[in-house]
């Protein structure tokens, strides 16, 4: 068994260079290789090849921070089964059920053998949100609660289906694909650059940056031109701002969500200083529009950057107080301590990414295992874990990181500070033109504020995008969450839920 | 006097959620609505016409009048202060606990009606906790007239009913239990939650998710009735203590549940749903300290 040995600061790679394995040789490797925690796919998805279906997986090794890449082939006419991976690794579920919607591929002894996100060229059409196969129990004292897919107010689309024993849950299920968009489609669609990052950016709202940056990067080694230093950095104090901000809202929703208004409203005021601060950056209170390839529309000016820096030392000040206000109030910690517990073992059968592993003790911090840009060359990032797994643990994990981030932003604008003085930051402007590598694969591997975001680019003989394939961290944590609430009373879904703050349209895409 | 005292009642019925609106935001550092707000939307809610499931039957639609109708008459039982109210006839402690269990009752069959799961969760919460709390508002209303050795609230709370002034801690102690009585009834933190939009943690709230218009305004009015009711109660037990006139226990009431109710909104978090039953259990178990207080100072034993 093969695998191309790459890094995440590395150069694209030609898809001739990727090995070819037979599948059994695919599925004894990986299988084997995911017993061991220091191993989890980032990426695993199919894409026709002329008259044959070619299948690649980049699998990371956070011990040595190496991503692996390899593929394998399935014949035009060949129907056989291939053998479920999902069922010894059911973190593997949500690409198999993927692959198979969209193919039609066979996966023999898959469990869950159900649609991920209905996508237009899907290939079976009969299979539709209306006749989604939800999973059901009978029995005299249980009852089904439905939510959703229409929720009670600004959250989006999804559908939730409850199996309850009087307040217990015993079982929940997700059913997503309500804002399926084609983002994977429309990004090949067009080949004008800009229009591509800017779909980039609207794959999550609350995650611009990440995933514009994780697209920005795939091109980037596809273009093979080399960054300057600064650019990156003005990238990474967008992305912790972007973690600040988010952290700092979900900690005021979970507030929200148990009556406790205080805290409500201190971390409200608190979010939206931080969001005006990147208004002020670049006119949009999201960043959309400063994460462009090779350069930037909004280079930090000195007085912008002290501003920034200012504004950055304050919420961090203040919200350090709501935070110690959080741990001490009683009413507080009856709530949120020993609820929704996701155990380190199961977040790492399932795959899960992100804080909310890091919150059950499992470490994937792409910052830390696989660090690019500013993470790789001036910040050495240490990961916050907690061990409790529950909400809790959670937003402990949020806060810490709030602060965290802002040490970060702090410390990347005072070197900015030292090297430029008062004069302006030499950052280029964004080149939109330069051609791609014709036929190669490169991927931008980024931790967002929710987790892992992954992007994996492939362009055909012409250079153009021939296939996107995007992966949010929801992706994996949506199945934590209902984890989370197995035996939990179903009153308390609601924080569970926002202790997890996954994205709706990050997973239908 | 009658007419006024029953005035009196729905002024301070309409006065209570605005002063906790205000609480909440002053506390929170905001200038908060209007003070009544309230008033324009139950008037907007009024304007509405009515939108009916085709499942649900008459059950249903008679409601919130029956849960409206339960909230006025036992209202019309309380007196503020010294002044008469509209009804009263020996054994009303009693007969008001059950006519607002029959609003309760109708608004519970009407959620089952409707088929929802959400309602269905709503009703056995609402059931189960009504259910708690009426050990503690029947001690509540004993203890009063066991001090008083009168069995209705007119006569419980007339000027002339010889007060005896070792029963101050008793009837402060009782008032402490209405006001407890008062945040679960009318559906408040830390039972329940009346601001928010989740649906599964809402216990009084998601009994009403399908009506609109004007079965929804008499929900609501119906609901503030029920406060002032539990709040005038509390507030004339308070006025017992040092001043029983109408000119104190109006504004008390007011004053009290509206500056209580804000302030524990502000600054705490709502219970566990699991936790409630713990919540309302403590409550029973104060009204009942006083229930025996009471007891014990009538049976005046000599201390030796």
């Amino acid at each position: 068994m093969n695998w191309l040995i790459t890094e995440n600061t590395g150069s694209c790679c030609a898809l001739k260079d990727i090995p070819e394995n037979s599948y059994a040789a695919f599925y004894d490797d990986l299988t084997t290789r995911l017993n061991d925690p220091r191993y989890h796919v980032a990426q695993y998805f199919a894409l026709p090849d002329n008259n044959r279906l070619r299948f690649f997986c980049l699998l990371l090794d956070d011990a040595t921070g190496q991503v692996l890449i390899a593929s394998h082939a399935l014949e035009y006419y060949d129907e056989t089964a291939l053998p479920s991976l999902t069922a010894l690794h059911p973190a593997l579920h949500a690409f198999e059920r993927d692959i198979a919607e969209r193919y039609g591929v066979q996966f023999d002894g898959m469990p869950w053998p159900k649609p991920l996100r209905f996508p237009f060229d899907r290939y079976d059409r009969g299979s539709t949100m209306d006749n989604y196969p939800f999973y059901s129990m009978k029995g005299g004292s249980l009852h089904e609660v439905n939510v959703g897919p229409i929720h009670a107010g600004i959250i989006e689309p999804g559908a939730f289906r409850f199996i309850c024993n009087g307040e217990r849950v015993l079982h929940l299920e997700i059913a997503l694909g309500y804002q399926h968009r084609g983002i994977e489609h429309l990004v090949t669609a067009t080949d004008n650059r800009l229009r591509q990052i800017c779909l980039a950016e609207a794959i999550a709202g609350d995650s611009t940056i990440a995933h514009a940056t994780a697209f920005a990067e795939a091109i980037e080694k596809l273009t093979g031109h080399e960054r300057p230093a600064e650019l990156e950095r003005e990238r990474t104090i967008a992305l912790e701002l972007e973690r600040m901000a988010m952290q700092i809202a979900d900690t005021g929703a979970l507030s929200m969500d148990i009556g406790y208004q205080l805290g409500q409203v201190a971390c409200e005021a608190l979010r939206t200083m931080t969001i005006n601060t990147t208004q002020a950056w670049c006119g949009n209170r999201f960043g959309k529009g400063v994460v462009r390839p090779h350069g930037t529309n909004h280079p930090l000016s000195p007085e912008k950057a002290r501003m920034i820096r200012e504004n950055v030392r304050e919420i961090a000040r203040r919200y350090d107080e709501v935070r110690h206000d959080l741990k001490s109030s009683p009413s507080l910690l009856a709530r949120f301590e020993a609820c929704g517990v996701v155990p380190r073992e199961e977040m790492q059968r399932i795959g899960g990414v992100g804080q909310a592993a890091r919150a059950s003790g499992l470490v994937r911090d792409i910052r830390a295992t696989h660090p690019w840009a500013s993470f790789a060359k001036c910040l050495h990032h240490e990961s916050i874990v907690k061990r409790q797994g529950d909400v809790m643990a959670r937003l402990m994990i949020r806060s810490r990181e709030v602060l965290q981030s802002a040490g970060y932003v702090d410390r990347l604008l005072e070197l900015y500070e030292q090297k430029y003085g008062d004069g302006p930051t030499p950052c280029p402007t964004p080149d939109y033109t330069t051609p791609l590598a014709p036929s190669s694969l490169s991927f931008g591997l980024v931790e967002g504020w929710r987790g892992e975001t992954c992007h994996v680019i492939i362009t055909d003989t012409g250079g153009r995008i021939a296939a996107a394939r995007i992966k949010d961290p929801s992706l994996h944590n949506w199945l934590a969450l209902a984890l989370a609430v197995r035996g939990e009373g179903i009153s308390d879904f609601p924080i569970c839920n926002k202790s997890f703050n996954l994205s709706y349209c990050g997973h239908d895409l | 006097m009658s007419a006024f005292n029953t005035l009196l009642l729905f002024i301070v019925a309409l006065a209570i959620p605005g002063v906790i609106n205000r609480t909440r935001a002053r506390l929170a550092g905001r200038r908060g609505i209007r003070f009544a707000q309230h008033l324009y939307d139950l008037r907007l809610h009024m304007r509405k016409g009515a939108v009916y499931s085709t499942t649900t039957t008459a059950l249903f639609r008679t409601a919130p009048s029956v849960y409206l109708g339960a909230a006025l008459v036992s209202a019309l039982m309380i007196p503020v202060g010294n002044l008469p109210p509209l009804l009263a006839f020996d054994g009303d402690v009693v007969c008001m606990a059950y006519v607002l269990a029959l609003g309760r009752f109708a608004l519970i069959l009407a959620a089952w009606d409707t088929g929802s799961s959400f309602e269905g969760m709503g009703a056995s919460r609402e059931a189960l906790y009504g259910a708690l709390v009426e050990p503690a508002l029947l001690l509540a209303a004993g203890t009063l007239a066991l001090t008083t050795g009168c069995t209705s609230f007119a006569r419980i709370f007339d000027p002339a009913t010889l007060h005896d002034s070792q029963y101050i801690i008793v009837l402060l102690l009782t008032a402490y239990v209405l006001l407890k009585i008062v945040i679960t009834e009318s559906g408040r933190i830390p039972v329940d939650d009346p601001r928010t939009h989740l649906e599964l943690t809402m216990i009084h709230e998601v009994m009403c998710l399908d009506y609109c218009g004007v079965d929804l305004a008499m929900i609501q009015l119906a609901g503030w009735i029920k406060t002032a009711l539990f709040a005038l109660l509390a507030a004339d037990a308070t006025a017992t203590a040092f001043c029983l006139r109408w000119w104190v226990a109006a504004p008390l009431a007011v004053l009290l549940t509206g500056l209580s109710v804000g302030i524990v909104e502000s600054t705490r978090a709502r219970n566990k749903l699991s936790r409630n039953t713990t919540f309302i259990l403590t409550i029973t178990a104060l009204a009942a300290l006083a229930f025996f207080t009471g007891y014990l100072l009538q049976l005046n034993i000599p201390l030796a």
